[in-house]
Parts: C-alpha cells; sequence; structure tokens
C-alpha cells in the first residue's frame, strides 16, 4: 500500500509540473502556481471542514489570459474550479484534486461609476463592499450586502446568487444585476443581459446568477446602484420568548410594511455578539429582533412609530431605537458579527442556511431545540427572519472523533426538516459540496435530470466545476438507503407539502 | 370568474401524445399576446381551463395559482387583502392570464422600481415536452438550490414548456399614490425623472409623451409637498385610469399599423433617430415609431448597449427580437431540446428554429 501511495504521490508531482510547465508558456510566471506549500493556502474556502490541495493554481490578470486558461482545460480535459474570496460557506470553492483553481481574485478593478444610468462596471474580484464604497460619492450603493460583505467579491456573488440582511425590501443578487460577461468552458466571450433593464431571448443571466461556477467563468459584472436613503433607523426588540419574536415578524410583515432589513438572533448568538462586537444587545433576552427602515425623515419618523406599537403588541419586553448612523451600524456590527461571535466560543462551528415559509418558524425553531438536545450539540440561531432563512449554527469539536459527523448529521436533519415544511435547504450559501446529500431530499430525479441537461448543454465534459451543486442520481440512490425520499420517515407529524 | 379545476393530467396526455406524433402545439392562455413575438404555429393548445388559486397567505407574501387563472381573478384577491403583483402585468385584454404574463415576462410601469417577472417569481410546476410535470423553485423568498430554471421560463414564450403553476411574490399595495404632471421636453423630462431618481423619491412609474411627463409617486401628502417644493409639477386628479390605460397601450399613440418598435436601452443614453417616441421606466423603455429601417434602429440602440424589439405589427415572420450571438443562439438550442426535445411548444415563437 505504502509503495502505490507513493507511486500516486510521484504521478500527481509529475502531473503538477507538466502542467505548470504548459501554464507557464500561456501566462506571466507569477500566475501559476504550484509549489506545494503555497498551494495550501487555496485548500478549502469559508467551509474548512472539507479540504483538498489543487493540482495547481493559476492567477490571471485580466479577460483574455481566463479565456487562454479555458481553452487550454477544455482541450486537455482538465476541471476547473473557479474561485473568488473564498468566502462561501458551501464549499463550492473547494479545489479538484486532478484541476486548476482559477482565483479571479486579480481582475479587480471597478472600470466605471455611471451616475446618470445607477450602475457600476465592476470586474469580478472587487469586493462587495468596496463597490458601495466607490459609489458613495455619487449618493449612491450596491444593495445587496451579505455579511461577509467587507471581503466577498462580486463574482462570487454572482455564482451564488448571495443575499445578505437588506435582501428583503431590495432582493438578492440576481435582482440587481443588469449585465454579466463569462468566459464559456470552450472559452468564448459571452455577455448575458445588457445595457436595458432586460435583454432579448432567454433569460441566461438568472440561470447562470447562483449556478455556482458550473455553466460559465464570470469576468465582468454590471450591477444596479440605489440612490442612499435620506434616512435609516434600526429598532432593537427584545422578546422573553423566541416565538413571540417569530410571531413579531408575521405582524410587521401583515401590517403592509417591508423593512430594510428585519433580522433576528436568539440567546446564545446574541451573547456571544455581544461579548464580542459590545453592540448593546439585551443579554438577558431569549431573542431579539433587528428591524430597519428606511426613506425619507418623515417616513421614517412614521413608520418606526408604527413598528413599535407593533412589536410592543407582539410582547416585546423592551423597544430601543437607534439614536443616530452610529448606533445604527452598532447594532448590525453585532448581527453581521455573529458567526465569528459564535466561532469565538465554540472549537468549531457548522452553518446552515435553510429556507421555510414564515408561518413555520416558531415551530421549526422549535425542533431544532428539540434535535439539539437529542445531539448533545449547542446550536445558536441568527436568520434572516423577514425572508424566513435561518443559519442554525451548530457547535461542535473537530477534535472529538466522531463529533464532526454528528454536527453534519444534525445539520443534515435541519435542511430536510425545511424541506418538509415547504422550505429550501439552501437560501443563500448555495449547496456547494456540504448541502449535496440534501439536494437529493429536495428534488426528485427528473428534476435532477434536468439539472444535469442544463449543466451538459453549457459543459458537455462536465469539467467546470464538477461533482458541486447537482449531486448523480447514483448518489441520491446511495444516499435514499439511509434517508427516505420527502422525509416519509422523519417529522411523519408534519403536513405535506 | 372563480374558475377553479385542476386539469393537469388531462394536459400531460396530450403533450404525451403529440410528443409521440410530433404534433406541434400553439400555448394559448386569454389570447391577449397572440400580436407579440413570431408567427404563430401550430395545434392550438387550450390552457384556459387549468386554474384557480392554489395558495395564497398575505403574510408570506407569495401567491400560488394555476397558469390559465385570469389576472383579474388574482388581481382581485390580492386587493382584498391589500396587495399587489408588483411587476404591474400588461392585460391588453380582460382574458389576459398569469401563465402568460410570466411567458411573455412583460411589466408595467413599476418595473424599473420592483421588478419584472423574472425578478418576482419563486418557483414554477413545468409540463415539459417529454410530458413530465417538473417542480423548480418554491414559494419561500430564497432559494438557491439547483439552478434557478423557473425564472428562465419567464419570457421564454412557451418555447420550453406550460407553465402549470407558478409562485409569485406579492407586495402590500401603496397606501397612496400622487401623480404629478410636468410640461418638460423629453430632454427636461429626463433631467427631472433623474434628479427625482437620485433624490431617491418614491417613484412607481414615469411617462413622457407629446411635451408632457407623469410620474407616480408613493408616499403620503408631506412627502409629495416636498417633492413639489423642490421639483414642481402639477397634482394629476384620477390618475388611475391613465397608468392603466399606459399599461395596456391604450393610448392613441399605440393604436397604429405601422411598426411599434420596444427599444430597452439605458435610462441616461441619447437614441438619436427622429420619429415619434413615448418614454417608460425612466427612459429605459422608448416605444417608437419611425421610417427607418430595422438595421438602422438595431445599429442606434445596440450603440447604447441596449436592445429592440419589433413589438407590434411589421413583419411577423422576420426578425422579431433582436439577433443574438451564435454561442448564446447555440445555448437556446440546446436549452430548447433540454426541455422540449421534440420541438412541440410554440415553435420559431421567439427565433426561428
Amino acid at each position: 500500500m505504502q509503495g502505490q501511495s507513493d507511486n500516486n504521490s510521484l504521478r500527481r508531482q509529475q502531473q503538477r509540473q507538466t502542467l505548470a510547465d504548459a501554464f507557464l508558456k500561456m501566462l506571466p510566471a507569477d500566475a501559476v502556481i504550484f509549489r506545494e506549500e503555497e498551494l495550501v493556502p487555496y485548500e478549502c474556502d469559508g467551509l474548512s471542514a472539507y479540504r483538498q490541495v489543487p493540482l495547481i493554481v493559476l492567477l490571471p490578470y485580466d479577460t483574455g489570459q481566463v479565456q487562454t486558461i479555458l481553452r487550454y482545460c477544455h482541450t486537455n480535459k482538465i476541471p476547473v474550479v473557479a474561485r473568488g474570496a473564498g468566502t462561501g460557506l458551501s464549499g463550492g470553492a473547494l479545489p479538484h484534486e486532478d484541476g486548476v483553481l482559477l482565483s479571479l481574485a486579480r481582475l479587480n478593478k471597478i472600470l466605471e461609476v455611471d451616475q446618470s444610468n445607477l450602475r457600476a462596471r465592476v470586474q469580478p474580484g472587487v469586493r462587495n463592499l468596496a463597490i458601495s464604497d466607490a459609489a458613495r460619492s455619487h449618493g449612491l450603493y450596491y444593495a445587496p450586502d451579505p455579511s461577509s460583505q467587507i471581503a466577498c467579491s462580486i463574482g462570487g456573488n454572482v455564482a451564488e446568487n448571495a443575499g445578505g440582511v437588506h435582501c428583503l425590501k431590495y432582493g438578492l443578487t440576481v435582482n440587481n444585476l443588469l449585465e454579466v460577461t463569462l468566459i464559456t468552458i470552450e472559452g468564448e466571450r459571452i455577455t448575458l443581459g445588457g445595457g436595458g433593464l432586460d435583454s432579448p431571448g432567454l433569460d441566461l443571466l438568472a440561470l447562470m446568477t447562483g449556478s455556482e461556477g458550473m455553466l460559465g467563468v464570470v469576468v465582468e459584472v454590471l450591477v444596479k446602484l440605489l440612490p442612499i436613503p435620506a434616512k435609516a433607523q434600526v429598532i432593537l426588540a427584545a422578546f422573553d420568548e423566541v416565538e413571540a419574536a417569530g410571531n413579531a415578524v408575521a405582524a410587521i410583515i401583515a401590517s403592509g410594511i417591508i423593512p430594510a432589513g428585519l433580522e433576528l438572533m436568539d440567546n446564545l448568538s446574541l451573547r456571544a455578539a455581544e461579548a464580542f462586537i459590545h453592540a448593546g444587545y439585551p443579554v438577558e433576552a431569549a431573542a431579539i429582533l433587528l428591524c430597519e427602515l428606511d426613506g425619507s425623515e418623515e417616513e421614517v419618523a412614521v413608520s418606526v412609530k408604527f413598528v413599535c406599537s407593533i412589536l410592543k403588541q407582539s410582547g416585546a419586553s423592551k423597544v430601543r431605537i437607534s439614536k443616530d448612523d452610529t448606533e445604527r451600524q452598532r447594532f448590525w456590527a453585532g448581527r453581521k458579527a455573529a458567526f465569528p461571535a459564535v466561532g469565538r466560543i465554540s472549537p468549531d462551528y457548522y452553518c446552515m442556511d435553510g429556507t421555510i415559509p414564515r408561518k413555520r418558524l416558531a415551530m421549526v425553531l422549535k425542533k431544532i431545540a428539540e434535535m439539539s438536545q437529542r445531539y448533545d450539540l449547542r446550536c445558536a440561531n441568527v436568520f434572516h427572519a423577514g425572508d424566513g432563512n435561518l443559519h442554525p449554527l451548530i457547535i461542535y469539536d473537530a477534535n472529538i472523533p466522531g463529533e464532526l459527523e454528528k454536527a453534519e448529521k444534525f445539520g443534515g436533519e435541519i435542511l430536510e426538516l425545511c424541506v418538509a415544511v415547504g422550505g429550501t435547504i439552501t437560501g443563500e450559501h448555495g449547496v456547494g459540496l456540504e448541502k449535496i446529500n440534501q439536494m437529493c431530499a429536495q428534488f426528485p430525479d427528473a428534476e435532477l435530470e434536468i439539472f444535469h441537461a442544463v449543466k451538459a448543454a453549457f459543459d458537455p465534459h462536465n469539467l467546470l466545476n464538477p461533482g458541486k451543486a447537482i449531486p448523480t442520481l447514483s448518489r441520491c440512490a446511495e444516499f435514499g438507503a439511509m434517508h427516505v425520499y420527502a422525509g416519509q420517515l422523519r417529522f411523519p407529524e408534519l403536513e405535506r407539502f | 370568474m372563480g374558475g377553479n379545476q385542476d386539469i393537469s393530467e388531462a394536459l400531460q396526455a396530450d403533450v404525451v401524445q403529440a410528443a409521440e406524433s410530433g404534433q406541434q402545439l400553439c400555448l394559448q392562455g386569454g389570447r391577449s399576446k397572440d400580436f407579440y413575438g413570431r408567427e404563430l404555429i401550430g395545434e392550438p393548445f387550450d390552457l384556459n381551463q387549468h386554474r384557480g388559486i392554489v395558495d395564497y397567505e398575505p403574510t408570506e407574501l407569495v401567491v400560488t395559482a394555476r397558469g390559465g387563472t385570469p389576472l383579474t381573478e388574482i388581481e382581485a384577491a390580492l386587493a382584498a387583502q391589500h396587495q399587489m403583483l408588483p411587476f404591474e402585468p400588461p392585460h391588453f385584454t380582460e382574458a389576459s392570464t398569469i401563465g402568460g404574463a410570466i411567458a411573455s415576462g412583460l411589466s408595467g410601469p413599476r418595473r424599473p422600481w420592483f421588478g419584472a417577472p423574472r425578478d418576482l417569481l419563486l418557483g414554477i410546476k413545468l409540463l415539459d415536452g417529454r410530458g413530465q410535470i417538473l417542480n423548480f423553485g418554491g414559494q419561500v423568498m430564497k432559494n438557491v438550490a439547483g439552478y434557478d430554471l423557473s425564472r428562465l421560463m419567464a419570457g421564454a414564450l412557451g418555447t420550453l414548456g406550460i407553465l402549470l403553476e407558478v409562485s409569485i411574490k406579492v407586495l402590500p399595495l401603496p397606501p397612496q399614490e400622487t401623480t404629478l404632471l410636468f410640461e418638460a421636453d423629453a430632454e427636461n423630462a429626463h433631467a427631472i425623472t433623474q434628479r427625482m431618481c437620485l433624490d431617491a423619491a418614491p417613484i412607481s412609474g414615469s411617462c413622457h409623451m407629446d411635451g408632457q411627463l407623469y410620474i407616480r409617486l408613493e408616499c403620503d401628502e408631506t412627502r409629495v409637498l416636498q417633492l413639489r417644493n423642490r421639483f414642481g409639477g402639477e397634482l394629476v386628479e384620477d390618475a388611475e385610469m391613465f397608468w392603466r390605460a399606459l399599461r395596456d397601450q391604450q393610448f392613441a399613440f399605440f393604436q397604429t399599423d405601422v411598426p411599434l418598435w420596444r427599444l430597452s436601452m439605458p435610462p441616461a443614453a441619447d437614441f438619436g433617430l427622429p420619429g415619434k417616441q413615448l418614454i417608460e421606466w425612466g427612459g429605459a423603455l422608448r416605444w417608437f415609431k419611425g421610417d427607418h429601417s430595422m438595421e438602422a434602429i438595431r445599429s442606434a440602440v445596440s450603440a447604447t448597449g441596449g436592445h429592440v424589439t419589433l413589438f407590434r405589427n411589421g413583419d411577423r415572420n422576420g426578425e422579431i427580437f433582436h439577433p443574438l450571438n451564435p454561442t448564446i443562439a447555440f445555448l437556446h438550442q440546446r436549452l430548447k431540446r433540454v426541455f422540449d426535445p421534440k420541438s412541440i411548444f410554440n415553435s420559431g415563437r421567439l427565433y426561428p428554429e
């Protein structure tokens, strides 16, 4: 066995050297990374439970070089995994053992901020927040704001259809794009969408958004910008029971108000965030709601008063209103840092992303609490309550043998519960490698076959990010042996959808 | 009104048979948009009887309805709960259905601020060209599991399959609407609209024609007063009829038998050709009548990054939609084969096959 593994390692070294030699002829020397120690930083994305050192990493400087790389990979049938900032939480940018990891980090220029047409043209490696920073002097901003917005790149946002705390009112990435230029696996440059609000033919821009790097490589993005609202205020409401907070969310929506953001944190997560950020959260509360309202000065004054009264009627024990923009930012800072904050109180955590109909919120939270006891693993809940997008954070210790597997099982059960109540396994983080088994719970074979056929329409040889996002039917059959389709055994008490 | 029946099994059987015999089908809902797209080909296939609201819970902000449900029925159900279809779909006639509204991808005056069918469509139940009933997307606001094949159906003009059911995000009706009228030429009209946009004014419609600019606002009197103090504009009484007539193209401008061109372009872009224009969407949508060749109009609009559709009249057998880059055209053909391998649905309605 030892001899065989040495052989494998030797063969891998040879493959790596061959590829490096080939790419060094086509690309600048510093665009080709092939020394083992320099490859290690690329072995995982934001989901560090999965690691794989790629055969080689390429860091092109321009679109032409991206085309060259893809043409070569297409001709030689080499798998390619595109990577933005590597902040993804589902293992979507996990390298392929025998493939190229294509980093778009050097395509990082903001090409134009066009105030008169309310848009910005940017390269894929530009950070999400950098777009709003560049637009600010024009009185504009880019609305989708994933919590990782300081670091995550717009190319990755397109690949994952990223959301954020403000997408309740302003939509997801797919609702804020005008045009995407991408390179096909054959190395062809195509532009989807356009300068107008719609484009001719099938909406390939929508199809491309959230396709997890499986259909093409994004090299340029035209995003919509919005005028910065004159005023924004956050209401922080504390509740003695999580269920009451959940009901308050429904009451706000029912009243005809769509807040700019509406987030819920349970006691474990708000205490972790408070200890980390000192956002001023009431640590004794069972849950808090953060509700942002924006608009003109007068509009905000009226709606803040209205929402405060709804919150009190819904049983809020304490209601605070941000007194200035600094305090508003601080309220959000705690929420946006919730994942790392939980990271500080736990050796490891595993973040879920299921989305459910809002009316199921209280019931699903209760079930998660029961599972937490059964698996004997703590679970913090932070989520986009307005959208019904949950982020249970399962706390575990990878150093304890079997605990990661237990956490994964717990997570899998949460996702299957989300499907059973009429929701989805992922609202904004993507399937990647992480949730690939749960795709079998969400989609029957016929739909999965269509997904594979769509993939083949763009990438017949399955070279772009192979093995991610869509499970093979045989994988689902294997998974089905231990899991029962559509939750027929699990959660038998639930009404089916 | 109010009919509620599920005939998906019968439709499925018919489609299976058509796929076996290679019979091409011309999908028909309320037939309110027969004029749109390329020539109708195939055996008329009526989808009107598959109708009714399947699920609607106002606090979830989602309505699910069968494709043949009349728009009027859905809008009445939503209005009773003070909600609306945010993309303000054109009806054109009273028979217009939700399936057709999604399949056409067309939106009304609210579109730049509230989105198009593709933005609001959350999920579908699709009957594909093999006769399979498939579910994509769902009824929740955020869903990135699998490719987004729901949104791909919006604007596909039925070429990929039959929309048995659609789930659409809805929004609260604005508590108040006000319309302001400005006397302005096209250039001034654009300047006013743009300054109001940058001022984050709650605009939900704009229309410029015959030297007059109409702006619809969704806000209370205080804000309207503020905006009028800054930008001017006269209050328009009973403006609801105006926006409905615009949405359904009932103005004299649209009553024509000459080619009516739909130009989709960046709002501030200059379109240099002389002719009669009606401008919506803050400049992003322009209806154009003018004595120019298709090539001249296309090249003028392409130069701005936009595209052109021959919306009404003209040669319905020709190139109605902007030509596609060859790689993209090839992807269209491959996707068509994925969903409708025998090419039985609305063959050639979008592009020649």
